[in-house]
């Protein structure tokens, strides 16, 4: 597990000062996943234990967003009197982001004449449905 | 030692708020799954709303609670980071689906920020509001540093993504079931383009291939959106 998350922090921090170097406007890990895929497919030796050191966190990923969704709560009063009106945009609008995006990408891979299948089941970070 | 002398140690430290945090997250999930996994009982919303709770009946300022609960907060980043290895193991999916990727990103990108902006304005929102809603899809730094280029209030953008995120997790399962799309890959980058990490979350937990492809979506339309808000806006707000 060390080893791990030596890799995962390593990549972060690299991927963090680059951000800051050289002024991009993208989060630090976000550059730190990009460099650890091209780790991956360059067939670097990394320990086997990334793979569950991921699987682990990616499985509870919805965990790491409750603090600051805590913190949310306390800005609520932000929203004001237009609340209502605001969360019903809210919907809408991901609604209709959601389906758009969806039906775009179906409906693209379909005329190219490619499916995707449901992933493998026994791929780790996945819990079943019933 | 009394019971408030106790209460004063324990909460000065980060122990009790991390443990609260992790709690409420172990009782969420077994609500989750005693629900029958149905997507309205989204953990993450109920462990939210268990812990402010207990701030509001303990009168805990948010600091003291995150002090403790920063520990859970800093794992984003490793998680962010762990993203690519799903990301390489599903490569020759990604690969063959890159071009309905790239026409969903954009068509996606663009109807994300121009149905927030003229909902906003069809609902008679403050244009300050409009504007604070713009990218409300993308993750929480990019969202709060586009708020900031665009002049909106980057707290209050921050409430609307986290608030946008829980809706996407709760409406995406429905919403794709209703449509008939059993393209696991389209269900998944949607959720990740339109509700950033929190969809990713809900994602990865319906399957890993819409997990994976709700991560590429989120990466990329961070940065879109940091692209196109700002030229996007002017015309919207006309």
């Amino acid at each position: 597990m060390l080893q791990g998350f030596v890799i995962l922090l390593g990549c972060q921090l690299l991927g963090e000062a680059f951000v800051r170097a050289f002024v991009l406007p993208v989060p630090g890990p976000v550059v730190g996943m990009v460099l650890l895929a091209v780790l991956m497919l360059a067939r670097m030796p990394l320990p086997s234990e990334v793979g569950d050191v991921s699987g682990g966190l990616l499985k509870h990923l919805s965990l790491l967003f409750v603090p600051a969704g805590v913190g949310i709560v306390q800005h609520l009063g932000r929203v004001g009197d237009e609340g209502f009106r605001i969360l019903i945009v809210l919907v809408l609008s991901t609604v209709v982001t959601l389906a758009v995006t969806a039906v775009v990408f179906a409906g693209v891979a379909r005329l190219m004449g490619v499916a995707a299948d449901r992933g493998e089941p026994e791929t780790g970070a996945v819990e079943d449905e019933p | 030692m009394s019971l408030v002398d106790l209460w004063v140690y324990l909460s000065g430290g980060p122990l009790l708020w991390l443990t609260t945090t992790l709690v409420a997250y172990v009782a969420a999930d077994a609500i989750f799954v005693a629900c029958g996994r149905r997507p309205l009982a989204n953990p993450v919303l109920i462990a939210i709303l268990m812990v402010s709770a207990v701030l509001v009946v303990t009168g805990t300022p948010f600091p003291a609670y995150f002090a403790g609960a920063q520990f859970v907060h800093f794992l984003l980043g490793p998680a962010t980071v762990a993203l690519a290895v799903p990301l390489v193991r599903y490569l020759p999916q990604v690969r063959r689906l890159l071009v309905p990727m790239v026409v969903a990103l954009v068509v996606g990108s663009v109807t994300a920020i121009v149905s927030a902006v003229l909902l906003a304005r069809a609902f008679g929102l403050d244009a300050s509001t409009a504007r604070a809603l713009a990218p409300k899809s993308a993750t929480t730094p990019i969202a709060m540093g586009t708020a900031e280029a665009i002049g909106a209030d980057p707290a209050l953008t921050a409430v609307l993504v986290i608030l946008t995120g829980i809706v996407g997790a709760i409406v995406v399962t429905p919403l794709m079931n209703a449509l008939g799309l059993t393209n696991y890959a389209a269900r998944g980058f949607a959720a990740g383009l339109a509700s950033h990490g929190i969809g990713t979350a809900r994602a990865f937990q319906v399957d890993p291939l819409a997990g994976t492809f709700a991560g590429i979506a989120l990466g990329l339309n961070g940065l879109l959106t940091a692209v196109l808000v700002p030229i996007l806006l002017p015309f919207l707000l006309k």
